[in-house]
Order: structure tokens, then C-alpha cells, then sequence
């Protein structure tokens, strides 16, 4: 069984990156506290996706430095884990070959690999497609794939970039749905990137809302309450949707004119 | 009444007909067989079908025929072999390592393009007038393409694929083995058809200097003597070598890509 830990927390302090010369981000501080659901949200361009590879140590920022602290668990192999938008699945390895990718180089048995492997499968609602091939799967079940795989390894802090925007927005609500119920019984420190508004109220417990490039944090909303539960129609989280798009209708305007001129 | 809202789509799907094709070759072998009957082609100008298919089978009776294509065979084996392992180590460590990339591509760039033929004399120095020469033609013929073929299938290997990999802490060798491998597969493989027709017509050509056996050699004792039977029985046999080996290629390809 996934068992509560005790969490990871992620600190960012001074974050400056530069693209070929264009500066993305601009002295990013930043906590990302332990057994929460973090938003990062902002307009197209503004560097979140940036900041969450900086996070996970696949992008080295040009200043300033990513801490982290807390206890993970013992289980864990692979502290901070990925959620790829694109799903990034091995078209050539079955749902079950994906997931046991990421334990085949970590000292366990076959069995206790298969274990873990029908485990996270169960987990994601995919144990009948264990033997499918990636293409034989529609976009919802092959992010759930990226989940189980996410899980497999225990991870003690969730990155997902934008995970659930390359589907339609039913299977988004229901994924979203199974999501937010999975993290929080696992507890894990979660960091959601996205640009979607309604994602961002109905996950996040601390919402960093992005300035369009170069990337600032403009404000912080917070929401209190338990991710699971959480229905898109709640009177509260409608209020904090609007407030935050009231915050960044400009920027959003002016993020589309700027990549349409670019 | 409105007008009628006419079907213009469909797209271009040209469709495969297995059977049209067939019938298509079977057509044009009738028409040259009834042609030569008729005595519109004369036997020294393009024997009849029925000739070829006469001087294939008395070639095969009288053991020539294998004397012949188990020596090009084995040198289309060995050749073909040591020029695709060769290839494949270059065309690998240049599209993994940053130390062979600009040094290995400069060289396979100078000299691929030099045809192979022309260095024959040199091989033969070198080597010897035997099967040496004969085989690093044909290795070498086969080396450049699968270098370039290779390096571009390493390349083109998603990079998000191996960011994924690396995000989960694989280690390198897990990587390239798990991922890069794998990913570079199909190219690799697609590079094989064209590698071994490449080896086929090298290996014709090294056959036609100073070879005893083999069919290269066959084919041109046959066209100097103005055998033109035998000379078109030996055609055939390289046309039907190609498709062998293109038909293995198919089957390795279905074995290898079945999740495709």
C-alpha cells in the first residue's frame, strides 16, 4: 500500500533563467510546502514549465538554487517525479513494460517488481490493459499510464506539467477527479503546472499565480480547504476563480498577442 | 429545390492491390515470350523468357548454379556483416558522443560519396586479388550508409523520451539501451534494405574483376562470350537475391516492430 510520508519541501530562492538571451524568469522565490497541492499558473510563455523543470533538476537555472527538506520515505526511489504532458510513453513497451521501466534498474526482485507494477496499475484503473500497447490506448488512459509510472516509484513530490491538457474536457474532470483522490491519500507534495483556471481552484491548496514572460510570482492565493470533494461548481472556488482571472485577464491578453506577433 | 451538396473529399489513398501487381508482371513476361515468338525480338538482341527459364535450369542440374551463388553468398554475408557492425559502432558513438560527432561525420562525409568501384585497384593492392579485396568493397560500400543511417535514427529518437528516462533517474546505459535503442530501431532497419541492395550491386561489380565463382563473374564470362541466355539467367538470380533479402528484412521488421 501507498502510506502517508512525511513530505517534501521544496524551496526556490532567486530564480533567474535566460532562453538565448530572453529572460524567462526573474528572481523567483518560492515555498512549496510538504503534502500540499502547489498550482503554478500563469499565461502561455511565462516560464512555468521552466520553473517546474528547474524544480525537478532537468532545466539548471543561470542564478539561484532549488532546496528541498523533509524526510522521504524509505520506499522511495525516485524522489522527485515527473508527469509529462505528452504523456512520454516507450510506444514499444506494453502499459506494464512502461510502468516497470522505472523499477528495472532499482535492486528488487521480479516479483516484488511485479507487485508494485499491478499495484499502481489497480491504483489507475488499468490492470485489464496491462498487455496493451500504447497506441491501442486513448489519451485519458495513457496519462493514467504517466500516473501509475509517476507512482510506481513512490515518488515523495509530484511535477506535472500541464498533465491533463491534452485531453477533452470530460475525461480531464474525471481524471482530475481520480487524481486529487490519489495524491491525497498518498500525501505526496504535489506541483501542478497549468494555464487552466478551473484546474488551478479545483486542485491547488496554494496557487502561484505567474506575471506573463519575464515569469514573477504576482500573488499567492491560498485554499484551505481538502482538494478531495472539491466540485468545479463550488461557490468558493468559482470566487477565487474570478478573482485570479480578474488579476490576470491583462496579462493573458497580452501573452496572445505576443506569440501571435512572434 | 436546393442544390445538391456534392462528395469532393476523400483525400489521395492510392489503394494496394497485391494481385494487380502479379498479374502486371505476369502480363509483361506473356507479351515478351509472345513477342519473341512472333520473332519481333531477335535471341541475341533479348532472349525469350522460356531460353532464360531453360539456361536457369540447366545451370541448377549441372551444380553451377549453387557453385556460383554460394560464393556470392558467402561474400555478400561477410561483407555485408562486417560494414553493417562497423557501421552501426561509428553511426552510434556519433550519435551519442560528442567527441566521435564532428570528427566521424567529417570523415564518413569525405568519403562516402567516392564510389567504391573506382578504389577496386586499390583493394587489390591491399588486400590481394581474392576474396579480400572483394569483401572490403562491399564492406566498405556498406560501412558510410549505415554511419549516416544510424547517427540520423539516434537523432531522431524523441527527446522527450530520453528526458523521461532521465527525470526517473535511469542510469546512461539504461538509456541507451531502453530507449535510444529501441527508438532508433526502425530506421536502422529501413537502412538495411537499402545496404543490402547497395551490397548486391557492389557485390556484381567486385565480382567482375579477377573472380573465378560467383554470379558477378558468371554473368560476365556469359555477356563476353555474348551468352545472352545465360547472361539474363544470371540477372534473374541477383533480382531474386534482392527479393529474398528484402523479404527477410520484412519478416526481421514484423518480428522486431510488432508494436507498431
Amino acid at each position: 500500500m501507498i502510506v502517508r510520508q512525511d513530505g517534501l519541501a521544496l524551496g526556490l530562492a532567486g530564480i533567474f533563467h535566460r532562453f538565448s538571451g530572453l529572460l524567462v524568469l526573474d528572481g523567483i522565490d518560492l515555498i512549496i510546502p510538504a503534502g500540499e497541492v502547489t498550482v503554478l499558473l500563469g499565461p502561455s510563455g511565462c516560464g512555468k514549465s521552466t520553473l517546474l523543470g528547474i524544480l525537478g533538476g532537468l532545466i539548471a537555472p543561470n542564478h539561484g538554487e532549488v532546496r528541498m527538506s523533509g524526510a522521504v520515505g524509505r520506499d522511495c526511489l525516485n524522489p522527485l517525479t515527473y508527469v509529462f504532458q505528452d504523456f512520454s510513453l516507450l510506444p514499444w513497451r506494453s502499459v506494464a513494460g512502461n510502468v516497470g521501466l522505472v523499477l528495472e534498474d532499482h535492486p528488487m526482485t521480479r516479483a516484488a517488481r511485479n507487485d508494485r507494477v499491478a499495484e499502481v496499475l489497480a491504483l489507475t484503473g488499468l490492470s485489464e490493459f496491462a498487455a496493451a500497447w500504447p497506441r491501442q490506448l486513448s489519451g485519458g488512459m495513457r496519462q493514467r499510464v504517466g500516473i501509475a509510472r509517476a507512482l510506481a516509484v513512490r515518488p515523495a513530490c509530484l511535477l506535472l506539467d500541464e498533465p491533463f491538457s491534452a485531453l477533452d474536457a470530460q475525461t480531464r474532470d474525471l481524471l482530475l477527479e481520480e487524481f486529487s483522490e490519489i495524491i491525497t491519500r498518498a500525501g505526496t507534495t504535489t506541483v501542478y503546472v497549468t494555464h487552466n483556471l478551473s484546474e488551478a481552484v479545483r486542485l491547488g491548496q496554494q496557487i502561484v499565480v505567474l506575471s506573463r514572460r519575464p515569469g514573477r510570482v504576482r500573488e499567492i492565493f491560498r485554499i484551505d480547504r481538502p482538494v478531495v470533494g472539491r466540485r468545479i461548481s463550488d461557490v468558493d472556488l468559482l470566487a477565487c476563480e474570478a478573482r485570479i482571472w480578474e488579476l490576470i485577464r491583462l496579462d493573458a491578453a497580452a501573452a496572445v498577442r505576443e506569440i501571435a506577433d512572434a | 429545390m436546393p442544390d445538391r451538396v456534392a462528395f469532393r473529399g476523400g483525400g489521395f489513398s492510392p489503394a494496394t492491390k497485391p494481385l494487380a501487381g502479379i498479374a502486371t508482371l505476369v502480363l509483361c513476361v506473356a507479351l515478351w515470350q509472345a513477342a519473341s515468338w512472333a520473332g519481333w525480338l531477335p535471341k541475341l538482341f533479348l532472349p525469350a523468357p522460356d531460353a532464360i527459364a531453360i539456361a536457369l535450369f540447366r545451370l541448377a542440374r549441372s551444380g553451377e548454379l549453387w557453385l556460383h551463388l554460394g560464393a556470392s553468398l558467402s561474400r555478400l554475408a561477410v561483407g555485408w556483416s562486417l560494414g553493417t557492425v562497423a557501421g552501426l559502432a561509428l553511426g552510434l558513438a556519433v550519435g551519442l558522443f560528442s567527441i566521435a560527432r564532428s570528427p566521424g561525420m567529417a570523415v564518413v562525409s569525405a568519403l562516402f560519396p567516392i564510389p567504391k568501384i573506382a578504389l577496386v585497384p586499390l583493394f587489390i593492392i591491399w588486400f590481394g586479388i581474392g576474396e579480400g579485396s572483394k569483401i572490403a568493397t562491399l564492406a566498405l560500400g556498406v560501412f558510410f550508409p549505415t554511419v549516416i543511417n544510424t547517427a540520423g535514427a539516434v537523432d531522431n529518437v524523441p527527446r522527450g523520451l530520453i528526458r523521461m528516462g532521465q527525470s526517473f533517474g535511469l542510469p546512461w546505459i539504461s538509456i541507451v539501451r531502453k530507449i535510444v535503442l529501441p527508438g532508433a530501431l526502425p530506421a536502422i532497419l529501413s537502412g538495411f534494405r537499402i545496404t543490402s541492395s547497395i551490397a548486391i550491386i557492389l557485390l556484381v561489380a567486385a565480382e567482375m574483376i579477377g573472380a573465378e565463382r560467383g554470379i558477378g563473374a558468371f554473368v560476365l564470362s556469359a555477356g563476353n562470350l555474348y551468352d545472352t541466355d545465360n547472361l539474363l539467367a544470371g540477372i534473374v538470380v541477383l533480382s531474386a537475391l534482392g527479393l529474398c533479402v528484402a523479404w527477410i528484412i520484412g519478416r526481421i521488421e514484423r518480428a522486431l516492430l510488432a508494436w507498431r
